[in-house]
């Protein structure tokens, strides 16, 4: 699924190919993993009867039952508490966090507990959990509805961060991400939960249906965390995204006609380090792409390894494009978001000499 | 621009403090507890309504009386072998507290909790409990790993974090984990173990089994939110799962009125959420017996959760790190209106004809050599910062369940620092 510059996928021949946004392939992925394993509990504020409000769980109840999928108290660190406990017993626990930004009160439960309970009892307790989230801006949430906190997430040992950026991801990472015995975060880019976006606000968004990688298969099928995608493939530079980003940037470089070898990371811990070395080192150039705020984001690590890593393969220095450092302002919002004018002029600069 | 607070032509606020009744040096009067008679209260069934609990949790649920024998619908009535039982794991839990605590005076470790005065509210709890329902414990409750007949020595191994430590020297002293014995793993944060358990149970429930859970909070820790989560969860999803609080009077220095005690009790948080709950004589052995059970019962025929406040009262420092002299009343230990745990159940068992003081000395003395005896064992496996601890190469494992390349990396590093600062051992090791 690399080398297509282009928005639109092929017409189908067949037409018999599934085309799933990213809600409906989340959906999928959580049916799928509750129908094969009896100790998939899926609970969160509002998921039950109701399926959600970005409505990735509808329908989930009515055919699975009340006791595998439940709505919760409005309490995060109960939720997250809870999940430990149920992982501990021996369940597979996936949580929702309804927006990322409402993370923050179940966060000691996350970092002190799901995420060391491996390491601290020797391996006797571990909290399999999958925490789903979604997060990022460009909704018009404001600044408690835009967040993107990975980075918090990363810097914590024990924890595994994945991103998808496409509805066939989603499905395959979110599968494998619940089988996985360590707890994994699963932030949602929801900007791009109807349609992948271009970063053209004032555009109207194109809906999944159109694009090749809302195929998503009805079988079940895993994507292993820990390894990139090669969304281009191009010599000129190479740039490190995920989430929406990964849209934004595709459509940057195709504007520009800049041949761009673009990583859509999926996960960040683990890192898919292999692909990021290979791909610096052989065009030279690095941009590093997130919505995050700049300060101590996760494009800092990443600039920092690519720096440490591939020095020498270096023609130009590893540029970063993030959000500010701001809360997410809910009237300036397109200010804020990291798009095609802030990507496009560090592509010019990577590229100058 | 400051011109002093708002509003001054009206009456001026004041911030209350809570301050505790006495300080080192006062004469310590206790007389303001109101001190139930044993046998006084009510037993509602383990099915009833929530509701008919309430007047429970502002009374003291009592049990043995001054005349040391057993009143009311509380009694547990348990035969003098069970009896004997928990006066065996008092007398072990106090004599390994005991031992313990010297051996980190004498630097074998860094660090020690002991339970004192407080052993009914963890050895009787976890006998009243079936030996597979899940506890998730705090850090005072060694009484339960004892009732459970966890071995000593695993408990040594852990305190010294030697090579025997299954834990692999990565917690704290105390901070035991025994799936086997069906003891969760020790958080080192305050409360968050409250809703785990009630996850717990929720899972165990779900899943048609017929285990419970049961958790231990301290009265100063009730404050965390996880607390008011849990409570939350166990009433809305009727969890099979019993909350305890370990109303022990001291966090730190700190006294339970900066957990709100001073307005209400522990006990009486129960209402607000419709959970079923009690305020118990936490140093009365029965009575922690016969409420554990209630509560159990309760919980196993889906009846509900149930919040328990054990009354008691801390009678060591916090633990080896504190100096309770520089916070409370040196008397406040004698003065104790409760009694002590070990010293009521003994003369019960007296009083029932059933003991007799040479036999508790002998029970004293066996416990003491069985403790020194492990203790020499456990010394074997090594101490703290001799050495003997696990193998370097496990720091890096566990952090998740395969090792991704970075930490293979940082494994890497280490082991390198390793041969240059002790070039005569293997690199591993
Ligand atoms: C979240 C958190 N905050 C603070 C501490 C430090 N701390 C350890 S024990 C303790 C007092 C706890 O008192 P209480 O809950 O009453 O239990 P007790 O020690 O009296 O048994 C404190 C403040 C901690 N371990 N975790």
């Amino acid at each position: 699924m690399s080398d297509s510059t282009t928005q639109e996928a092929p017409a189908t021949e067949q037409g018999s190919e599934r085309r799933l946004n990213m809600i409906e392939a989340i959906n999928d992925a959580l049916d799928t993993m509750l129908t094969r394993d009896p100790d998939v509990i899926i609970m969160g504020e509002d998921v039950g009867y109701f399926g959600g409000v970005f409505r990735c769980t509808a329908g989930l109840q009515e055919k699975h039952g009340k006791t595998r999928v439940f709505d919760t108290p409005i309490s995060e660190c109960g939720i997250i508490g809870v999940a430990v406990g149920m992982g501990a017993y021996g369940l597979r626990p996936v949580p929702e966090i309804q927006f990322a930004d409402y993370i923050y009160p179940g966060l000691d439960q996350l970092i002190s507990e799901a995420a060391r309970l491996r390491y601290r009892s020797a391996a006797e307790y571990i909290a399999p959990l999958t925490v789903r989230s979604p997060f990022g801006g460009g909704i018009f949430g404001g600044q408690t509805h835009s967040q993107s906190p990975e980075a918090i997430f990363a810097h914590v040992s024990g924890l595994k961060t994945v991103i998808p950026s496409t509805p066939y991801d989603a499905k395959g990472l979110l599968i494998a991400a619940i089988e996985d015995n360590d707890p994994v975060i699963f932030f949602e880019p929801k900007r791009i939960y109807n349609g992948p976006f271009d970063g053209y606000y004032d555009k109207p968004v194109q809906p999944w249906k159109k694009h090749r990688d809302s195929v998503v298969p009805e079988e079940y099928y895993r994507i292993p965390l820990g390894k990139a995608r090669t969304v281009t493939e191009g010599e000129q530079l190479t740039v490190l995204a995920y989430g929406t980003m990964v849209h934004v940037v595709e459509e940057v470089c195709r504007q520009k006609g800049v041949e761009a070898h673009i990583l859509d990371l999926r996960t960040l811990v683990p890192l898919d380090i292999e692909a990021i070395e290979q791909s610096v080192e052989r065009t030279g150039r690095c941009l590093i792409v997130h919505e995050a705020t700049r300060t101590a984001g996760f494009g800092a690590e990443l600039s920092a390894l690519v720096t440490e890593r591939c020095f020498y393969h270096l023609e130009a220095p590893v540029e970063r494009v993030t959000g500010f450092d701001t809360p997410y302002p809910h009237s300036l919002e397109w200010a804020y978001f990291p798009g095609p004018v802030r990507i496009g002029e560090a592509i010019d600069k990577i590229l100058k000499d | 621009m400051a011109e002093g607070p708002q509003g001054h032509n009206k009456p001026a606020l004041s911030l209350h403090v809570p301050e505790p009744k006495f300080r080192p040096g006062d004469a310590v009067d206790f007389s303001h507890l109101r001190i139930t008679q044993p046998g006084e209260q009510a037993r509602p069934d383990e099915a009833c309504h929530a509701n008919e609990t309430a007047i429970l949790c502002h009374d003291l649920i009592r049990v043995l009386g001054d005349d040391d024998m057993p009143h009311g619908p509380w009694d547990p009535k348990l035969d003098p072998e069970t009896l004997r039982e928990m006066l065996g794991h008092f007398a072990l839990v106090r004599a390994f507290d005991e031992r313990m605590f010297r051996g980190q005076r004498q630097g074998k470790t860094s660090f020690y909790m002991k339970c004192t005065g407080e052993e009914a509210t963890s050895v009787a709890a976890a006998m009243a409990l079936a030996s597979d329902d899940m506890v998730f414990p705090s850090y005072r409750q060694q009484g339960v790993l004892i009732a459970r007949g966890y071995p000593l020595i695993e408990m040594i191994n852990q305190i010294y974090s030697n090579k025997g430590d299954k834990l692999k020297g990565r917690q704290l002293p105390i901070m035991y984990s025994s799936r086997e014995h069906s003891f969760f793993s020790i958080s080192g944060n305050l409360a968050t173990q409250t809703p785990q358990a009630v996850g717990w149970a929720m899972a165990s429930a779900i899943k048609g089994d017929s285990r419970i859970a049961a958790t231990w909070v301290g009265e100063g820790s009730t404050a965390e939110g996880d607390f008011h989560s849990a409570c939350t969860f166990a009433t809305v999803y009727n969890a099979p799962v019993i909350l305890n609080v370990i109303n022990n009077q001291w966090a730190i220095s700190s006294f339970s009125g900066f957990a709100g005690a001073e307005r209400t009790t522990f006990a009486a948080r129960a209402l607000g959420y419709g959970l079923a709950g009690m305020r118990v004589d936490g140093n009365d052995p029965l009575a922690v017996y016969a409420t554990q059970k209630w509560a159990a019962d309760r919980a196993r025929a889906n009846a509900g959760p149930t919040l328990i406040e054990y009354f008691t009262y801390r009678a060591e420092g916090h633990s080896t790190s504190d100096d309770p002299s520089g916070y409370r009343s040196a008397t406040e230990r004698e003065e104790w209106p409760l009694g002590d745990p070990v010293m009521r159940l003994k003369k019960h068992l007296i009083a029932l004809g059933e003991w007799d003081e040479e036999r508790q000395e002998q029970l004293d003395k066996d416990c003491m050599e069985k403790v020194k005896a492990t203790t020499k064992e456990a010394e074997k496996n090594g101490i703290l910062g001799h050495g003997l601890h696990h193998p370097f190469r496990t720091m890096f494992e566990d952090v998740f369940e395969d090792l991704p390349w970075h930490l293979q990396e940082q494994a890497a590093q280490a082991t390198h620092e390793r041969k240059i600062k002790f070039p005569e051992k293997p690199p591993f090791e």
